[in-house]
């Protein structure tokens, strides 16, 4: 039988597995004390609805890692899904609009681009499987893809002009934005993360999952269909991204196509972070939401320091690399 | 100047749990052939590895021409003279023969009076001499990748060549070649004799090392048996010799009794020709039968077979007079065909999770409610009632496998299956790795499951294993079944013999 711990021993073992995690939580709480505003609700609506999105993106792309794989498409995937339901959602008035198609609803839009994401994912799950090209070259050849299809469609113009309803709904906020509120998006991320946690934990398709990150040819002889599991994590990732793009979208107000840039590898990071091991089978939900959120404080971190933006990649790189590592050292550890 | 141009005296290495090698010796005599014999796991290939500087010895020295010699790691060895060709063949088949030859010692001339760059024209003449002194009229240049698998191998020879080596480890050389092939080794083989180079062989054919060797070593259990010349030596005494140990009773009475026959193999043959090709055998229920056969016999490819994780062109597997279709391992398992794997860490536990989760992935369809979620309730009891059975010796289930002892890995393994309640049951070396004591309880667990009426394959190097658990002894060769021997009558001669019964 397990021994029961208090929650102070709990605390101090999470401390010392993710001590990245922590060390950032500090300096957080560090800035909050010396600079004004830190600690205000706008603040904190703000890294909410960031987290959300990111959260969004970071589950898709979760699978991929505790199979052992990448996801790279991840970011263009999600600025395809918000440039098309950008040119999708502008109001049928619009000027300079892009598309001669009636006015659309944006549930029907959702709908759309959700599919599409379906497709590109489950393409990049068929590439991987059946074609057998390894992860990281199969989803960098979609990215690039995906990037140019995004060109196609928007022939790299910035898009605007959305129907209003749209913008206010991915907006929108439970309370008074100037004192305590809370997005609507928080709620959306919640729902998903519910949603994921029931998958990996509650169903065979999440527990195949974490076999063939433990042991890919175990789980095939175990009689797992890796094939069907694995499209089936790519595919549920191209929706997750999908969705994202189609809230960043709204949430921005505008769409163009350098959106989504980089966001695969802050994703992995943020999973990575989150105690997603990088060799495999290991990672939970909520250890990806507190990815995330580290990620997404340790950027208004940085702005509130008054650090130059350009600097902001030189930390976020290192913390990556630090975080990895540390992930690293305690699998060698056990050896 | 010692008569032997190389000597080992009193070497020991011990692995965690094993003693591969206590105190054993070897003294080799420039210009002879060299014959080194044991069963699989004797310490023959330890042995070759301490002389080639792949392990350090824990006791022991080596003497090289009379003087004590400290090898450090294989570039050490080649300097001194020492060069062996691996079992297993590690070459890079995308560069040329030229640069396998000289791979890691690349002829140097310096560029510009000052920087080294690779002399790649005196290289190929020296690789092209090299092959010569071979018997092999192939271009250096062309890729190592191209050749067969025997070609490659007279390239590791041209290699230890290169290197002037006074002593070749040739360890099991002839195991994937053809008699012509095996023939052109042999001329080789004389050649460097000639030159006065001491070969080791190390094989498991008994024709073999009478026809080529001059003296041959015998080892058993790490020990060092004895050296004879070969031609004063007959099979039966290399075998008595190489196997004679007492069997003291370490294996569980057996209560089952094997009734009908239920599962038929006809004419199983492989899509790969050097695999098992035209096996044919059967399976009664409730019976253990052995599966007995040299490294290199197929068996395990064999047994993957059938079970679907390799190809077949031809042959029928039914159970109970119904043809099973097996493709893939899923089939196998929805027949009631389950196989636990030689490798426990490559193809058998999921490392990193936990004892529940490898305990149930195999038969999760079981445990599900709502037709998809999964009861954890039911999954605990499942870990639970195994622990019980087979006393297995883990915290709690949610421990991670990699953190239990292997014996107690193989049961949650065994376990895995037994939740599928398979008819037929192949275990691949199941105790391969284990220590005495579980080794006894999964003999136990195994004799109990023969007993409740299944039908058990199980393949084993171990020779005393085999004898004592076994209903029936199949034996195979070189992908060919050379015989059935009654587990009553079995004894490791008879075993040998049809284990040796190359075509």
């Amino acid at each position: 039988m397990e021994k029961k711990e208090n929650f102070f021993q709990k605390a101090w073992k999470y401390a010392k597995a993710n001590p990245i995690v922590v060390m950032l939580v500090i300096v957080a709480i560090i800035v909050g004390i010396t600079k004004k505003n830190f600690f205000s609700w706008s603040n904190f609506g703000n890294l909410m609805s960031n987290t959300a999105v990111r959260f969004l993106i970071a589950l898709g792309v979760s699978g991929c890692l505790i199979t052992k794989g990448t996801d790279l498409s991840a970011g263009r995937q999600v600025g395809l899904a918000a440039c098309l339901a950008g040119i999708l959602i502008q109001r049928g008035d619009y000027a300079s609009r892009l598309t001669k198609l009636p006015q659309m609803n944006m549930f029907v839009v959702l709908l759309i681009v959700v599919a599409l994401g379906a497709v590109i994912g489950m393409v990049n799950g068929l590439i991987i499987t059946k074609l057998h090209v390894p992860p990281f070259i199969a989803t960098l050849g979609t990215q690039t893809i995906v990037y140019g299809m995004c060109l196609v469609a928007t022939d790299a113009q910035p898009i605007g002009g959305f129907q209003q309803g749209f913008v206010d709904l991915v907006n929108f906020k439970f309370g008074n934005t100037k004192s305590f509120h809370l997005p609507l998006l928080l709620f959306v991320a919640l729902l998903f993360g519910l949603y994921f946690w029931f998958l990996y934990n509650k169903t065979r398709h999440g527990k195949y999952m974490y076999a063939i990150g433990g042991n890919e040819v175990a789980a095939e002889v175990s009689g797992v269909n890796t094939t069907k599991t694995l499209v089936l994590i790519y595919t549920t990732a191209g929706i997750m991204y999908s969705i994202a793009g189609w809230i960043l979208a709204g949430k921005t107000g505008g769409a163009s196509t350098s959106m989504g840039m980089g966001y695969e590898l802050e994703a992995i990071a943020s999973c990575t972070i989150g105690g997603v091991s990088t060799t495999g089978g290991i990672g939970t939900v909520p250890g990806v939401l507190v990815g995330v959120l580290v990620f997404e404080l340790l950027k208004i971190v940085l702005q509130f320091l008054g650090v130059n933006p350009y600097y902001n990649y030189i930390v976020q790189g290192l913390v990556i690399v630090i975080a990895v590592a540390l992930d690293l050292r305690k699998y060698l550890k056990k050896k | 100047m010692s008569e032997f141009v190389l000597e080992m005296r009193g070497v020991c290495k011990s692995f965690p749990g094993v003693k591969a090698l206590d105190h054993a010796q070897l003294q080799l005599r420039p210009g002879t052939v060299h014959a080194l014999m044991g069963e699989n796991g004797a310490g023959k290939s330890t042995m070759m590895k301490c002389m080639f500087g792949i392990y350090s010895m824990d006791e022991g020295e080596i003497y090289i021409n009379g003087e004590k010699a400290d090898i450090k790691d294989p570039l050490d060895a080649l300097g001194k003279g020492i060069a062996m060709v691996h079992q297993e063949l590690q070459p890079i088949p995308a560069r040329t023969i030229g640069e396998n030859i000289y791979l890691g010692r690349y002829p140097l001339k310096k560029a510009l009076g000052f920087f080294p760059i690779v002399d790649h024209k005196k290289m190929y003449e020296d690789a092209a001499e090299v092959l010569k002194k071979v018997r092999m009229e192939f271009d250096p240049h062309q890729k190592l990748g191209e050749l067969s698998i025997s070609q490659m191998q007279s390239v590791e020879i041209a290699k230890a060549v290169s290197a002037n080596c006074r002593v070749l480890i040739l360890d099991e050389p002839t195991s994937s070649l053809t008699q012509n092939e095996v023939e052109a080794l042999f001329r080789i083989v004389e050649d460097l004799k000639k030159d006065g180079v001491a070969i080791v062989y190390i094989s498991h054919k008994m024709d073999e090392i009478l026809r080529i060797s001059d003296e041959v070593t015998i080892m058993r259990d790490g020990q060092y048996i004895g050296t004879w010349a070969a031609k004063e030596l007959t099979t039966d005494f290399i075998i008595t010799k190489m196997v004679g140990r007492e069997l003291t009773n370490l294996y569980p009475k057996r209560e089952n009794v094997p009734g009908d026959v239920v599962f038929e193999v006809e004419d199983f043959t492989s899509i790969n020709p050097k695999s098992f090709r035209h096996v044919s055998f059967n399976l009664r229920k409730g019976e253990i039968l052995g599966v007995a056969g040299l490294v290199g016999a197929q068996r395990t490819e064999l047994m993957e077979g059938i079970f679907g994780t390799r190809s077949h062109v031809s042959g029928k597997v039914s159970y109970q007079g119904k043809e099973l279709r097996i493709n893939r391992p899923k089939d196998a398992i929805d027949q009631g065909v389950a196989m636990l794997t030689e490798d426990r860490r490559a193809s058998g536990i999921m490392g990193v999770l936990s004892v529940a989760d490898n305990i149930s992935v195999a038969s999760l369809n079981q445990y599900v409610d709502y037709g998809i979620v999964l009861n954890s309730k039911k999954i605990d009891e499942l870990v639970e009632v195994n622990r019980k059975k087979m006393n297995i010796k883990t915290p709690s289930g949610k421990t991670q496998i990699q953190s239990l002892s292997g014996g107690n890995q193989q049961k949650v393994l065994i376990g895995r299956w037994l939740a599928n309640d398979p008819d037929v049951l192949i275990l691949d070396e199941p105790t391969r790795g284990i220590d005495v004591g579980a080794k006894y309880e999964i003999y136990c667990i195994i004799a109990d499951l023969a007993k409740a009426g299944k039908s058990v394959i199980m393949i084993s190097s171990e020779m005393g294993e085999l004898i004592g658990m076994s209903d029936r002894i199949m034996v195979m060769c070189d992908g060919r079944v050379t015989g059935f021997i009654d587990g009553k009558d079995a004894n490791q001669e008879n075993i040998m013999a049809l284990a040796t019964q190359f075509e």
